[in-house]
């Protein structure tokens, strides 16, 4: 008899993927429980006031309507601890597009209508939505996202910079960015003798749940959240979004289920974005390109509704040796929509910034930019002093430079023409930490051979389903077939979110411990009994620990890209990545997860943009037209590897995340290729052709 | 969305007639444009007749040499079709830069001449339009207008017609076939769109009930080649930042029958009769092309935002006719 490959690290076909290209999976809103209403919110149209007048007596005559909803009837809500949650509790306007009323009706047509024709007053005051370096309201916070701190100094940095033989200074913006998932944010709720049942389109549905279960006053028994399928999030549905809420205020209201899918037009404003950031990074180092100074100094904003600091200046604190360290976050709260998570908050963007300043360094040290990141590479972590649990950046960037070709590169910027297009090639780092949450997860033996693995993972596109199957065939000794997953619902062991990219190593843990219980329970039983036999885990004691190591995935990204000397259009020609994330438990998936990373950077280096309109107050790109996101003909070649990492401080897969590093670096590393093609180095994202085509000479 | 009559018309004359008698009516072709201005409640008809299926359908020589399409022919067969491919290139460069290949499949020659420009305040019923709602307006004017006019706009409105197909016909000299209550009638595409001066709510000069039945292109005179090239944010598709389409015809050096039209820079496919003038008897060189752009593009009258589009323009224009004299 041959055994099949043990199931983890196996290239496992994701389990619903049929049912996902056949269109039977269904989604939060495909779901039409019997007299089911239709909810539409109603979008503030100023950008800072009181809601003084909602006409409500005049839509409610209109065909179909059931109810409005605002602030002057709306069910009162506790206080959420996300106050993007507070919607209709009162008539506060912060920013353009904030919820400010909701209608009902039977069909989505009519509560469409009503919505439109909804007659809103307001008292409009003065508002001020420009993010600027120097603006007044800049203040120091107490932490960015994550808990972390937001400012840590090391040594001296303001006399070792000037002090250093050579000196980079530059300043880096990008634009707001919007997360954009092809399911936009959606929730079909209902009530049911006291108890609430929501299915909804999240990253996270347990702590969906305990969100509705406190607002609402409710036990947590009491409520049922169900994200079965969901077209993915980024980030954006991390958090409970106010669709849910609103859902199940609508349905509370009228007695009925209530469907509500947020039109993508008002997606910008209510459902998180990457907040703009203006970075100055200072490089100073010797000769020989050791940095002996470095700052990352990050100002961004937040809205007045709540503080969210986009951790920009974190990598640095992670990447380089540094003996003389500032990084710092200063975040002002304007009159805009709440920024959020959105793919590698922080990273993201900070390694656009830091990784440029790299290369501008490599550039004024004469040294190559492969070398330069090698000659920095640490021992410890700069900013704990703790030792990594593993760090390959180093194999990353020689393995990426070895298939990518970089040996062939000639440093020298501006030179290579093919007709009217300019050529130039780029390299940048790439590092996401490794995040971890208790999760809890049940494994059952059946007497047929068959399992049942019950956690509440949501699978927003990664196939969650099948890697969690492969880890628990894995630990069982069982074929992968003989596994069953349920996920998606919070009646399900309770587990965190996909986000943080953390969801595999979370749950996978819990699913790992339960399965070694239920083995080893089985191991004492002849034979699986008949009602069958189950084991519970709970990471909580595990994860509690903390880690006397720095645990980080690295990664280094290489593009080649074209500049048109005639129109200043930017393309990638080619983009590849080298990663070290630990153990690959799936290479089919996990390729899937690289590679739509670095498509997205390729949105954030060239194409995605969402623009502040400043008189206002919103963001002028309303849909998929305006708003750039990379498709088909805008992502080449592009590949991905990974280098086999075994790391055996992380858990018991050895895995670590994989959903973020990819779009980590790949902005840096089109735009140092842009300027190793066309000589100029642009410090403003996206490089769109109005910024690029001022630089370029045409052949002619 | 308001409620709305559809009827589905199966003659030119049926649909006439049943237009009139509604003034709130709408001719209805691949949808791809009105249908979401309704849903944006930008257009709010009451009564769509459907023109889609008109046996409007054909690609025709006409006895002149030229060629006749009809108003309903698709988008992509029009790209694809061997004559337009081989004797009208410009037109199907336009096409196929245009739109993504779903909607190209859906899209009408007629339907495509009559899109609507994509300025966000056009498309936002929350903030003043002029072109929307006359007398509210024009904030892209110092708003976000990155993407809107830098030639022929008006004080009350800087939008941009975002056709590239019409760009290729006005280069082209193409004539648009009209069929009305009033009878028959036919418009060169250059007088079919109008600049917004102080009434931007009026993209073309079409009268009410007017249906388009199809559009005439000229014989394409031998020694002549065409083109189209466009500059946009995303190679897989965007509306362009500026386009150029030309026809030119080179003997001997020198430049003997030139045509040159802009998309991206006005209201209106912009034919640029200045730099034709500068181009007809010229020698073939780039030089030409540079003195012939900038003739056409001193009018221009840039926006804070959106200066770009003049050089972009200019090197569009020196590159396609440079390209095209290359291959005479």
């Amino acid at each position: 008899m041959t055994h099949p490959p043990p199931p983890l690290g196996t290239p496992a076909v994701r389990s619903e993927a049929r049912d996902k290209v056949t269109g039977a999976a269904r989604y939060a809103v495909e779901h039409t429980p019997p007299g089911c209403a239709y909810a539409v919110p109603v979008p503030a149209t100023v950008a800072r006031g009181r809601v003084t007048a909602v006409h409500a007596e005049e839509v409610l005559a209109l065909p179909g309507v059931h109810a409005v909803l605002s602030h002057e009837n709306a069910p009162r809500l506790k206080e959420p601890d996300d106050p993007t949650l507070a919607v209709l509790q009162n008539d506060r306007v912060p920013h353009r597009g904030w919820y400010v009323a909701l209608v009902v009706a039977d069909t989505p047509e009519n509560a469409s209508a009503a919505a439109e024709a909804l007659r809103v007053e307001y008292a409009a005051e003065e508002h001020d939505v420009r993010l600027t370096a120097d603006h007044p309201g800049l203040y120091t916070p107490q932490e960015a996202n994550s808990e972390v701190p937001a400012v840590r100094e090391r040594g001296d940095f303001d006399a070792a910079y000037p002090a250093a033989a050579v000196r980079v200074d530059a300043t880096y913006t990008m634009s707001a960015l919007h997360n954009h998932p092809m399911e936009p944010h959606a929730s079909t709720a209902w009530w049911d003798d006291g108890h609430l049942t929501a299915r909804d389109s999240s990253q996270g549905s347990t702590k969906v749940r305990d969100t509705l279960a406190q607002v609402f006053g409710l036990e947590q028994g009491q409520v049922t959240v169900v994200s079965e399928h969901v077209g993915g999030g980024f980030g954006s549905k991390g958090t409970p979004r106010p669709q849910v809420v609103l859902a199940a205020m609508a349905a509370r209201h009228t007695g009925r289920p209530v469907k509500l899918a947020l039109p993508r037009r008002q997606l910008a404003a209510v459902v998180g974005h990457r907040a703009p950031t203006v970075q100055r990074v200072r490089l100073g180092a010797g000769a020989d390109g050791v940095i002996t100074a470095l700052a990352h100094e990050v100002v961004t904003q937040t809205s007045t509704v709540k503080e969210f600091v986009e951790q920009a200046a974190v990598p640095a604190r992670v990447m380089y040796t540094s003996p003389h360290s500032r990084t710092s976050h200063q975040v002002v709260a304007l009159d805009v929509p709440s920024p959020s998570w959105m793919r590698a908050p922080g990273e993201a963007s900070g390694m656009y910034a830091l990784e440029s300043a790299m290369d501008e360094l490599a550039v004024a040290t004469g040294l190559d930019p492969v070398e330069l990141r090698l000659r920095n590479d640490p021992d410890t972590e700069p900013d704990s002093g703790k030792p990594f649990s593993s760090r390959h950046l180093a194999e990353c960037l020689r393995d990426g430079a070895r298939r990518f070709g970089w040996d062939r590169r000639d440093p020298r910027p501006g030179i290579r023409r093919e007709g009217d297009l300019l050529l130039g090639t780029g390299v940048a780092a790439a590092t996401y930490p490794v995040l971890i949450s208790p999760s809890a997860a049940t494994a059952h033996a059946a007497p047929d051979g068959t399992y049942v693995i019950r956690v509440n993972a949501t699978d927003i596109g990664t196939g969650a389903r099948t890697v969690l199957a492969q880890i628990a065939a894995d630990v069982l000794g069982a074929p992968l077939e003989s596994v069953r997953v349920e996920i998606g619902s919070s009646d399900l062991p309770a587990a965190p979110l996909a986000g943080g990219s953390s969801g595999t190593a979370s749950w996978g843990w819990s699913v790992h411990k339960a399965c070694a219980l239920l083995a080893e329970r089985l191991e004492r039983y002849d034979g699986v009994p008949a009602e069958g036999l189950t084991a519970a885990a709970d990471t909580e004691p595990e994860v509690a620990e903390d880690s006397p190591y720095a645990r980080h995935a690295f990664g280094a990204q290489f593009a080649e890209v074209q500049a048109d000397t005639v129109t200043g259009e930017v393309r990638v020609r080619r983009l590849l990545g080298v990663y070290a994330a630990g153990r690959i438990l799936n290479p089919r998936t996990a390729r899937s997860q690289f590679i739509g990373a670095m498509a997205m950077g390729i949105g954030m280096a060239l194409t995605e943009e969402s623009t502040m309109d400043p008189a206002f107050g919103d963001f002028a790109e309303h849909d998929l037209a305006s708003y750039h996101v990379p498709s088909c003909a805008d992502v080449p070649a592009i590949e991905a590897y990974w280098i086999d990492e075994d790391d055996p401080h992380l858990n018991p897969m050895g895995s670590k995340g994989i959903g973020e590093i990819g779009i980590v670096g790949t902005a840096a590393a089109i735009a140092n290729a842009v300027h190793h093609a066309t000589g100029a180095r642009l410090r403003d994202l996206p490089l769109t052709p109005d910024k690029v085509l001022p630089y370029l000479d045409p052949a002619s | 969305m308001k409620p709305f009559a559809y009827f589905r018309a199966e003659s030119a004359d049926e649909a006439i007639g049943a237009f009139a008698g509604h003034p709130r009516a709408q001719y209805l072709g691949g949808g791809t444009n009105l249908v979401d201005l309704m849903k944006l409640g930008v257009a709010a008809p009451d009564f769509l007749i459907d023109v889609s299926r008109l046996p409007l359908d054909g690609i025709d020589e006409t006895p002149d040499g030229g060629l006749h399409i009809g108003a309903t022919v698709r988008n992509s067969d029009l790209a694809a079709h061997p004559a337009v491919r081989t004797r009208y290139a410009a037109l199907s460069q336009a096409l196929l830069s245009g739109a993504s290949g779903q909607l190209r499949n859906t899209a009408t020659t007629g339907g495509n001449l009559l899109q609507r420009t994509r300025c966000t305040y056009f498309q936002d019923v929350s903030k003043p339009c002029n072109k929307r709602e006359p007398g509210t307006g024009c904030p892209a004017r110092e708003g976000v207008h990155r993407d809107l006019a830098v030639l022929g706009h008006s004080a009350h409105c800087v939008a941009t017609h975002p056709s590239d197909m019409a760009v290729a016909l006005a280069a082209l000299d193409a004539a648009v076939h009209l069929h009305g209550p009033q009878g028959a009638r036919t418009v060169a595409v250059t007088d079919f769109h109008r600049l917004p001066g102080d009434r931007p709510d009026q993209d073309t000069v079409i009268r009410p009930g007017e249906l388009i039945t199809g559009v005439t292109l000229p014989p394409a005179l031998p020694g002549t080649r065409c083109g189209y090239r466009k500059a946009r944010d995303r190679a897989s598709y965007a509306f362009a930042l500026a386009s150029v389409a030309a026809v030119l015809r080179v003997e001997g050096g020198v430049v003997r029958d030139a045509a040159l039209a802009f998309g991206g820079l006005a209201h209106v496919p912009w034919r640029a009769r200045a730099a034709e003038e500068v181009l007809r008897g010229a020698p073939a060189t780039e030089e030409t092309y540079a003195r012939a752009a900038d003739a056409e593009l001193a009018a221009a009258e840039p926006l804070r935002d959106n200066g770009f589009k003049v050089p972009l323009a200019r090197n569009l224009a020196i590159s396609v006719l440079a390209e095209l004299a290359s291959r005479t």
